[in-house]
């Protein structure tokens, strides 16, 4: 072994290389392939309108897929998500039900999933249990909670105002449509243009450096789950405006669409790499896709086998990439 | 080694502690709980999830976890309920082996995939959970396969046996009794608990890490295909859309609660058995206690937060500092 070769650095990746060879960029061919097949196979996903009334379907698992992709870009993972939506929903539903107006049921169901965040923050900072085996235990518990609370009936009866939010549109963009891009910018600018984001980045590429440069990194961890823990709130509450109803198995298996969504964004498994313009993307894609096998008149059963494959294909290739820029 | 001994033995006297609380108080609310007619419920209950308890159990000890066991068990009767519904001639033994080789082939898919591509298996096998899960529905066009087209004879090996205990029950036991031999005394075991302990240290020494990820993996899979028979006997039918549904979870449940660390390389068969049979009866107590059957997920979930909560604080050293009065 040469002297020299140990002070061998790695090439610098010319500039084209890394705007081009990057996750949210194949995530975008995708979206633009998938755009012109769909439209050439069917007229009516060359309708924005037809689109935009087909995203309201999936736009809350968009939402809370903003929010675990900062989770994820930290290191950790939350597949409490799903299950934080229906206990929130549910515990919004029963105070509405109890009498309590409109205003306070929904402080309720907000604070409760940020309790719930907090909660899962506790565990992974306080007892530093590995979040993926935690949130696994919590998705059970919230469930179970809501089970126990809501029964197997619905709660509903909500007034006129509160359902039907996926109907309010302005010009053609349905509300939720609008809530998501309002918070993908903000969580854009956040992540990409913040000391706060730079620390989400530095915490998930290197914890141990992370802390050692000042950064709290506890304190990170638990704010982002808290804020996860609210985002699902808030798409527990979106989904019981469209629905018009709440029930303990409300968005059952929904933490596959919220991680295969920041997945298909390119986001790195492994933590420290991951945009919001890749996870933003990917929303669309996964709304074409799934839209697009419903039109095709594909069940939605047999639609799982494509999204689980979708799902292992999306952390294959974005491994590939980020293996690819290291060396 | 020896503080790790004694570590794993506490574990174990408190679950035979926390087993015997329960049977008291519930035997003190409702006398019935402590009748040998309880016992045959509770075994009853657990034979599907103590095989597959052992799968995932091995899985977990070498750092990995499998979330798609209850799609796998879906399969693999899916399957071989069709065939005994199509080919009414085929031997039972036939049927077994089938499923068990139908299991082992989706687990070793999720090995291959694992260690191929280096990836975390529990984004994998969420993935695979609904890969299969949605072949199932193809495979089966959604119908479920009917009571009339499952043999009897596989029906009544959840009934009875010669010995009077049945038969599933046996063979959830015996499995078990070969899983405790394979990890205990067999070099292949050993190597699982080398690799999950550490992965970097046991490569050096020469162990094929990649090898026993498929391994686990794979018996995993077979053990959730065997499951998958036994559901068919204990229940009678196949149903795609709900045969195994959530499955994965409570077999997690059981083999947290049985003292297998999250953090891989401990974790022993008598521990599992008795996590199982707590979760049984506690899934046994409710309906004599009159409590809702609503109230078993959250109980279960509970009894995973505080089984994770008690195994970071041994980790961490304060409970054996508690327990044994002196320094981890």
């Amino acid at each position: 072994m040469s002297a020299t070769e140990t002070f061998d650095a790695a090439k610098a990746r010319p500039l084209w290389h890394r705007i081009v060879v990057r996750p949210e960029s194949v995530t975008l061919l995708l979206l633009i392939a998938a755009v012109f097949v769909s439209a050439w196979l069917s007229p009516f996903f060359a309708d924005l309108r037809f689109v935009l009334e087909s995203a309201t379907f999936y736009i809350e698992f968009g939402i809370i897929a903003l929010m675990l992709t900062l989770v994820v870009v930290s290191g950790e993972i939350d597949l409490s998500v799903a299950a934080t939506m229906a206990l929130s929903a549910c515990l919004f539903g029963i105070a509405h039900r109890a009498g309590l107006g409109m205003p306070v049921a929904i402080l309720i169901g907000l604070g409760s999933g940020a309790l719930m965040g907090l909660f899962n923050g506790v565990l992974v900072t306080v007892f530093r249990l590995p979040s993926i085996i935690a949130t696994i235990g919590t998705m059970v518990l919230y469930r179970g909670i809501a089970q126990v609370i809501a029964g197997d009936r619905s709660v509903g009866g909500f007034p006129d105002w509160f359902v039907g939010i996926d109907f309010i549109a302005v010009g053609i963009v349905p509300v939720p449509v609008i809530i998501f891009v309002v918070l993908a910018i903000l969580l854009g600018l956040v992540l990409g243009s913040t000391l706060f984001g730079r620390q989400i980045y530095q915490t998930g590429t290197n914890p141990i450096a992370a802390r050692h440069a000042g950064i709290r990194v506890d304190r990170l961890k638990m704010i982002l789950f808290t804020a996860s823990g609210l985002t699902s709130a808030v798409g527990g509450l979106l989904m019981a405006s469209r629905l018009g109803v709440v029930r303990y198995d409300l968005a059952t298996g929904g933490e596959l669409q919220v991680v295969l969504i920041v997945m298909l964004g390119g986001t790195y498994i492994f933590g420290g790499r991951g945009t919001i313009a890749g996870t933003f993307l990917a929303l669309w894609l996964l709304i074409i896709i799934q839209t697009g096998m419903t039109v095709a008149n594909i069940a939605i059963e047999a639609q799982l086998t494509v999204l689980g494959l979708l799902l292992i294909l999306a952390i294959i290739s974005a491994n590939a990439i980020y293996a690819g820029g290291r060396r | 080694m020896t503080a790790l001994g004694r570590l794993v033995r506490v574990r174990e006297a408190g679950l035979v502690v926390m087993l015997v609380i329960l049977a008291v108080v519930v035997g003190a609310i409702q006398p019935r709980f402590l009748t040998i007619a309880t016992l045959d419920i509770i075994l009853l209950a657990i034979p599907l999830i103590l095989v597959a308890a052992m799968g995932q159990m091995m899985v977990i000890v070498a750092r990995h976890v499998d979330l798609s066991i209850g799609s796998i068990l879906g399969f693999a009767s899916i399957a071989v309920g069709m065939m005994f519904r199509d080919i009414p001639e085929m031997p039972l033994w036939l049927g077994f082996i089938l499923a068990i080789a139908i299991g082992a082939g989706l687990g070793l898919v999720n090995g291959l995939i694992i260690a191929l591509f280096r990836l975390p298996a529990i984004i994998v096998t969420l993935g695979t959970l609904s890969l299969y899960r949605g072949l199932i529905f193809i495979l089966s066009g959604g119908r479920q396969v009917d009571p009339n087209h499952i043999p009897e004879a596989l029906i009544r090996m959840a009934q009875t046996s010669p010995i009077g205990v049945p038969w599933i029950v046996i063979i959830a036991f015996f499995t078990a009794l070969l899983a405790y031999v394979f990890l205990r005394h067999l070099r292949l075991g050993r190597e699982i608990y080398a690799a999950g302990s550490n992965p970097d240290a046991a490569r050096l020494r020469g162990i094929r890490v990649n090898r026993v990820t498929l391994v686990v993996f794979s018996l995993s899979g077979a053990m959730a295909g065997l499951a998958g028979l036994m559901y068919a006997a204990r229940f009678g039918y196949v149903n795609p859309g709900i045969t195994g549904v959530g499955f994965e979870l409570t077999v997690i449940a059981a083999v947290v609660i049985g003292g297998v660390s999250i953090n891989g390389g401990i974790g022993t068969v008598p521990g599992v058995v008795l996590g199982v049979l707590l979760l049984g009866a506690v899934s046994v107590a409710l309906p004599i206690l009159g409590i809702s059957g609503f109230w078993q997920d959250a109980i279960y979930g509970a009894i995973i937060v505080i089984a994770l909560i008690v195994d970071g604080s041994v980790r961490a050293g304060g409970l054996v500092r508690l327990v044994t009065g002196r320094g981890g």
